[in-house]
C-alpha cells in the first residue's frame, strides 16, 4: 500500500491504495465517487470519461500512481463547479434535449462532449458532424441522434 | 388515505355503469377504489382496473395477435390477484407512488409521475415515483416487459389518484366552508370561491381516513388532459447529469465489497479444481476466493484487485453443454429442424416465391454489466439488482438458499439498459449464491467479457417464406422460423401455462414458445391464406428477448419478401405495400414517412432508399431509412470499431394510441431505430469451438456516432385510442427491415444472412484464459 494524494473536484485528496490500481477503482471503490461507470475497464465503452487538468481522459486506463499531486481530476460531480451559474452548459443542454434514456453512460458522454467542444473551439471553428462521429462513448440505449443535438446547442453557451 | 378499484365488482354487477356498454373496460370511465386507514392521506386501486377479459372467439382470418396479443395476456392476467398499488400524499404534499415495474431507462417512471399528476392536479415535480421490491402477492403482476407496462398500469394510477384528489377536495370544504363543486383544484393548491386556499400539504392529515372505505369515481374523459400527451423531461434528468442517479454497484452496503467471478473458457462450462487457492488468497486486496457453479468467485477490496485476481486464478474447467459447437453446427442444426412447408393446391401459372433468412446469435448486454448485490446471513437475505421480473428472482434465490420466499428481500434497482436482459435474474441469484459460500456481502458485478462470452443472447433463427401469386395476388403465405430455444423462464411462461385454458382458441394444443410466438406475430398484409410457425431447437444456449421476442427477424425477412413480391407484380416498395396493407393504422403510417422521407426521390448510384412496416402491440410503425453503401462510406477507417454502409437518414411514424408522453415516445423511437440499425448491419456474436468470440464493445458492435442516421426524425401518429399501446420494443422490427431493404436495393444483392457483416470478423479475439482482460495503463496518452 502507498499514499497517492491528488485533486479531485477542486479538494485535495489522499488515498491509500496500491500503486497499479487503476484510477476508476480509486474514485468508486476508495472514495465513493460513483459519477464516473464501469462499461468495459479496456478504454473502449468510454462510460468513464473524466477530466485531467481540463482533458477528457478514462480512470480505467491510468494506474493511480501515475496521477501526480497537482493533477486536477474532474469527474460528472464537479463539472458544474468548473464554470459560474448553477449547472455546466452541457448540462442544461443534456436536460433541454431530454437525451438521457437509462442515464448510465451519461456522465462520460457530457465529460467528452465538453472536451470536444473545448478542442474544437480551441481551432477556432464549430463543431461538425465529422468531430461528432469521433465520439467513441457507447450509448446501448441508442440515444445518439439527442447527444449530437445537446452537444451542438450546450457548444453554443460554451 | 388508500384505494382500491375492482373491475369484478362492475362484472358482479354492483358497480353497473352506463359507460359499462363499451366493449372493452378502458373505454368504462367509472370505477372503483379505496381510501385506507391511515394518518395520512392514501389511497389504492386495484392492478387490474381496466383489464377486460379479451373477446372469447378469434375470427380468421384476421391473425391472433390481432385481436388478443401478448399486451392483452399481460393485462388479463392481472385479473385474479387481488394487487393494490398505493399512492400517499405526505405532509409536504408530495404524492408518492411505488410502482411495480423496473426503470431500466424506458422512462415508466416519467409516465407515471405525469398521469398521477394530471389526475391529482400536481406539478409532475411534486409526484415522486419509486421502484416497488418484490412483492409476491402480486403473483404474475411485477414483470416488466412485452412493451405492456403503460397499457397495463394507465387506468389503475388514474383510479387511484382521482380518489386522492376527491379526498384532499373533501376535507378542504370543511376546512374552507365552501361545496366541493365550488373549489378549484390547481398545481398543489385548492381554492374556494372568496380566494382562500389550503396546500395538499396541509390537507394531507386531514383528508386522511380511520377506516378503510370504498369509493367510486369517475375519471375525467381524455378531452380534459392538460399533463398527458404534453411532452415531460424525465423526472431523474437532473441526478443523471449531475452523476447522482444510482445505479446498483453505485448503492453503498456496508460490507459488500467488489465481486467478480472467474468464468469458464467454454460456454457454460463449469470448475471442477481450483489449483492455485493460496497463491490468489494473498494477493493484495483480495478477501474471499470459492468455487461456485458459475465458476470461481473473488472478493476484493476493489473491482480493479477482482481482477487481478480472476486473472491470476488457475482452475481445472469441465466443457460446457455446446462444445465444440460453432455457427455452421448450430445453422446446419436449425436447417435440419426446419419444418416443411405446405403442398399447396394452387392454379396453373401460378408462380412460386421462395426465401430463405438467417440470423445470427446476438448480444443483449445492457451498458450496465449484470450487477447485483447480496447480504445472505443465516434465514433472511436481502438482494438489490435491477430486476424486471423480482417476483421470480426471489423465488429462484429463495429455493438456491434454501429458505422461505419471503425471508428473501428482493429490492428493485433502476437499471442501466435492460433490452430484456433484466427478465432474468442472473447476477441476483449468482451473487445470493457467493454471499452464502463466503458469508459476507457482496457487491457482484461481471466484467464485460463476460456479458458476450457468458452472458444471454438473442438466439440464432432462420427465416422461410414461400408466397404463391397469381395475377396480381398473393393466395398464400407460409413461414417457418426456425430458431434456437428461447428462454421465457422470466415469469411470462408461467403466466401463460397458469392462463392456458382462457387463451384463444388456436393456442390450445401449441407449446409456450409456439404460442408466444402466435401472440406476437401479426402480418399486416392480405397475403390470402397465412400461416407462421415457429420450431424450436434446444442446444443449451443462454437465451432470452432482446428488445423484441420475434418480431425484428421475421419482420426483416417479410418486408425483404414483400420487395421482392413488389419486383415480381411491377410496384415499387411503397406502392406494393400500399397495395396489400390490411388496416388504417399501418396504411396511415406507411403513407407519412413516404411523404415526409420524400420517398422516392433521385439518389446517387450506391446509395437507396428503403421503407418497411411492423404491426404489433395494437399499434403499427413504419421506416424509411436513406443508406450510402458507397466504398469511401463503408471503408472509413475507425479504431477499433466497423463503419459499413451508413444510414444517412431515418424516418420513423409510430402509432402507440394514446401518447402519454410524447418525450419519452420519441426516445424510445429513437433507441429502437440505432438497435435496428446494428442488427441489420454490425452487431451479432461468432460462436466457435463451443465459445463466443465477442468479449468487449471493440469486438460487438453495437451502433456508434460513426453509424448512427445524421438525419433522424420520429412523427407520433395522432391518438385515435383512449389508452396507451406498447412502445417500448416498436421502433426496431421496422428498423431491421427497412434498413436491410435498403441495403438490398444499394448494392442489388439481397441480404440472406443478418447482421450484414457476419461474415467479416474484424477484430482479433481476446483470450479465452485467463478470461478477462486486464485494464490498460496508458490512458493518459488518449487525452483530448
Amino acid at each position: 500500500m502507498a499514499q497517492h494524494t491528488f485533486r479531485l473536484n477542486g479538494q485535495s485528496v489522499t488515498v491509500d491504495v496500491a500503486d497499479d490500481v487503476r484510477l476508476l477503482w480509486v474514485l468508486r471503490d476508495v472514495l465513493g465517487v460513483t459519477g464516473p461507470k464501469y462499461g468495459c475497464g479496456i478504454n473502449v465503452c468510454k462510460a468513464c470519461t473524466s477530466h485531467i487538468n481540463g482533458k477528457a481522459f478514462n480512470p480505467c486506463a491510468v494506474r493511480v500512481a501515475d496521477i501526480k499531486a497537482t493533477d486536477e481530476i474532474t469527474t460528472i460531480e464537479g463539472l458544474a463547479d468548473t464554470v459560474p451559474g448553477d449547472l455546466h452548459p452541457m448540462q442544461d443542454a443534456w436536460i433541454a434535449r431530454d437525451v438521457a434514456q437509462c442515464g448510465y453512460c451519461q456522465p462520460g458522454q457530457i465529460m467528452a462532449a465538453v472536451a470536444l467542444v473545448h478542442e474544437v473551439k480551441a481551432q477556432g471553428r464549430a463543431i461538425t458532424d465529422a468531430d461528432l462521429d469521433t465520439i467513441r462513448n457507447v450509448c446501448r440505449c441508442g440515444t445518439y441522434n439527442r447527444i449530437r443535438q445537446a452537444i451542438v446547442t450546450g457548444a453554443q453557451s460554451m | 388515505m388508500t384505494t382500491t378499484a375492482h373491475d369484478r365488482h362492475d362484472q358482479q354487477g354492483r358497480e353497473v355503469q352506463a359507460e359499462q356498454a363499451g366493449q372493452t373496460g378502458l373505454k368504462r370511465r367509472t370505477f372503483v377504489g379505496f381510501v385506507l386507514g391511515g394518518a395520512t392521506l392514501a389511497v389504492a386501486a386495484d392492478l387490474s382496473v381496466g383489464a377486460a377479459p379479451a373477446q372469447a372467439a378469434i375470427p380468421s382470418p384476421p391473425q391472433i395477435a390481432e385481436t388478443y396479443d401478448l399486451g392483452d395476456l399481460q393485462t388479463q392476467s392481472a385479473l385474479p390477484t387481488s394487487a393494490l398499488i398505493t399512492i400517499t400524499v405526505d405532509s409536504q404534499g408530495i404524492a408518492h407512488f411505488a410502482i411495480p415495474r423496473a426503470e431500466v431507462g424506458q422512462g415508466i417512471t416519467t409516465a407515471a409521475a405525469m398521469i398521477i399528476a394530471e389526475e391529482l392536479a400536481l406539478p409532475v415535480g411534486m409526484v415522486d415515483v419509486t421502484l416497488a421490491p418484490a412483492r409476491p402477492e402480486l403473483i404474475f403482476n411485477q414483470l416488466t416487459g412485452g412493451s405492456n407496462t403503460m397499457e397495463s398500469m394507465f387506468t389503475p394510477i388514474r383510479v387511484a389518484a382521482t380518489i386522492a384528489r376527491g379526498a384532499l377536495l373533501q376535507a378542504a370544504a370543511i376546512e374552507l366552508g365552501a361545496n366541493v363543486s365550488d373549489l378549484v383544484t390547481k398545481l398543489g393548491v385548492i381554492s374556494a370561491p372568496g380566494g382562500a386556499t389550503r396546500t395538499y400539504g396541509q390537507l394531507a392529515a386531514k383528508a386522511a381516513s380511520s377506516t378503510t372505505r370504498p369509493v367510486t369515481v369517475t375519471l375525467k374523459p381524455t378531452s380534459a388532459y392538460s399533463v398527458i400527451g404534453q411532452g415531460y423531461g424525465r423526472v431523474d434528468a437532473r441526478d443523471i447529469v449531475t452523476g447522482k442517479k444510482t445505479f446498483t454497484t453505485d448503492l453503498q452496503v456496508p460490507g459488500a465489497l467488489p465481486t467478480m467471478v472467474c468464468r469458464p473458457p467454454t460456454l457454460n462450462g463449469s470448475p471442477t479444481a481450483i489449483r492455485n487457492l493460496p497463491v490468489v488468497l494473498a494477493m493484495p486486496g483480495v478477501t474471499d476466493v470459492v468455487m461456485i457453479d458459475t465458476g470461481v468467485a473473488v472478493r476484493a477490496a476493489t473491482f480493479g484487485q477482482c481482477i487481478d485476481a480472476v486473472r491470476a486464478l488457475d482452475v481445472a474447467w469441465q466443457g460446457g453443454p455446446v462444445e465444440g459447437q460453432s455457427d455452421a453446427s448450430v445453422l446446419a442444426r436449425l436447417k435440419a429442424a426446419e419444418l416443411p412447408m405446405t403442398v399447396q393446391r394452387v392454379p396453373i401459372l401460378t408462380q412460386t416465391i421462395d426465401m430463405r433468412f438467417e440470423f445470427m446469435f446476438r448480444s443483449s448486454a445492457a451498458l450496465e454489466p449484470n450487477c447485483a448485490i447480496a447480504d445472505v446471513r443465516a434465514t433472511t437475505a436481502t438482494v438489490w439488482a435491477g430486476l424486471k421480473s423480482p417476483i421470480v428472482a426471489q423465488k429462484n434465490i429463495a429455493d438456491a438458499l434454501g429458505m422461505l420466499q419471503t425471508n428473501v428481500t428482493v429490492n428493485v434497482v433502476t437499471g442501466g439498459g435492460s433490452f430484456g436482459h433484466k427478465l432474468f435474474g442472473d447476477a441476483a441469484l449468482e451473487s445470493a449464491k457467493i454471499s452464502k459460500a463466503m458469508g459476507k456481502p457482496v457487491k457482484l458485478m461481471w466484467h464485460r467479457a463476460d456479458e458476450p462470452r457468458q452472458g444471454r443472447t438473442h438466439p440464432m433463427a432462420t427465416s422461410r417464406i414461400r408466397a404463391t401469386v397469381l395475377a396480381g395476388n398473393v393466395l398464400t403465405f407460409e413461414q417457418r422460423h426456425t430458431s434456437i430455444r428461447t428462454d421465457f423462464s422470466h415469469g411470462l411462461g408461467e403466466r401463460l401455462t397458469a392462463m392456458v385454458a382462457e387463451l384463444p382458441t388456436g393456442l390450445g394444443n401449441l407449446g409456450l414458445a409456439e404460442s408466444i410466438f402466435e401472440l406476437t406475430q401479426e402480418l399486416p398484409y392480405n397475403f390470402g391464406v397465412v400461416t407462421q410457425l415457429l420450431n424450436e431447437v434446444d442446444m443449451g444456449f443462454n437465451t432470452g428477448s432482446m428488445r423484441n421476442i420475434y418480431s425484428p427477424d421475421v419482420a426483416c425477412a417479410n418486408e425483404l419478401f414483400i420487395d421482392q413480391l413488389g419486383k415480381k407484380l411491377g410496384l415499387d416498395p411503397l406502392a406494393v405495400r400500399l397495395a396489400f396493407v390490411k388496416n388504417a393504422k399501418a396504411r396511415a403510417v406507411l403513407q407519412k414517412v413516404a411523404q415526409v422521407g420524400n420517398w422516392g426521390r433521385s439518389m446517387p448510384a450506391g446509395t437507396a432508399q428503403g421503407i418497411a412496416l411492423h404491426a404489433e402491440y395494437k399499434g403499427a410503425t413504419a421506416v424509411l431509412v436513406e443508406i450510402d453503401a458507397r466504398p469511401a462510406t463503408v471503408n472509413r477507417p475507425i479504431r477499433d470499431g466497423v463503419t459499413g454502409p451508413r444510414v444517412t437518414k431515418a424516418v420513423i411514424a409510430v402509432d402507440a394510441g394514446l401518447v402519454v408522453n410524447p418525450v419519452g415516445l420519441e426516445a424510445q423511437m429513437m433507441g429502437g431505430v440505432n438497435d435496428g440499425i446494428a442488427l441489420a448491419l454490425t452487431s451479432s456474436n461468432h460462436l466457435q469451438a463451443g465459445a463466443f468470440l465477442e468479449a468487449s464493445w471493440d469486438n460487438y458492435f453495437y451502433t456508434r456516432q460513426w453509424n448512427t442516421p445524421l438525419d433522424f426524425e420520429c412523427i407520433i401518429m395522432p391518438s385515435n385510442g383512449d389508452a396507451p399501446g406498447g412502445a417500448g420494443e416498436a421502433g426496431v422490427a421496422s428498423t431491421v427491415a427497412a434498413t436491410a431493404c435498403a441495403y438490398a436495393r444499394a448494392t442489388g444483392t439481397v441480404p440472406t444472412r443478418f447482421p450484414i457483416n457476419h461474415g467479416t470478423i474484424s477484430f482479433t479475439p481476446k483470450p479465452y484464459i485467463p478470461p478477462v482482460q486486464q485494464s490498460p495503463t496508458d490512458g493518459l496518452s488518449y487525452t483530448f
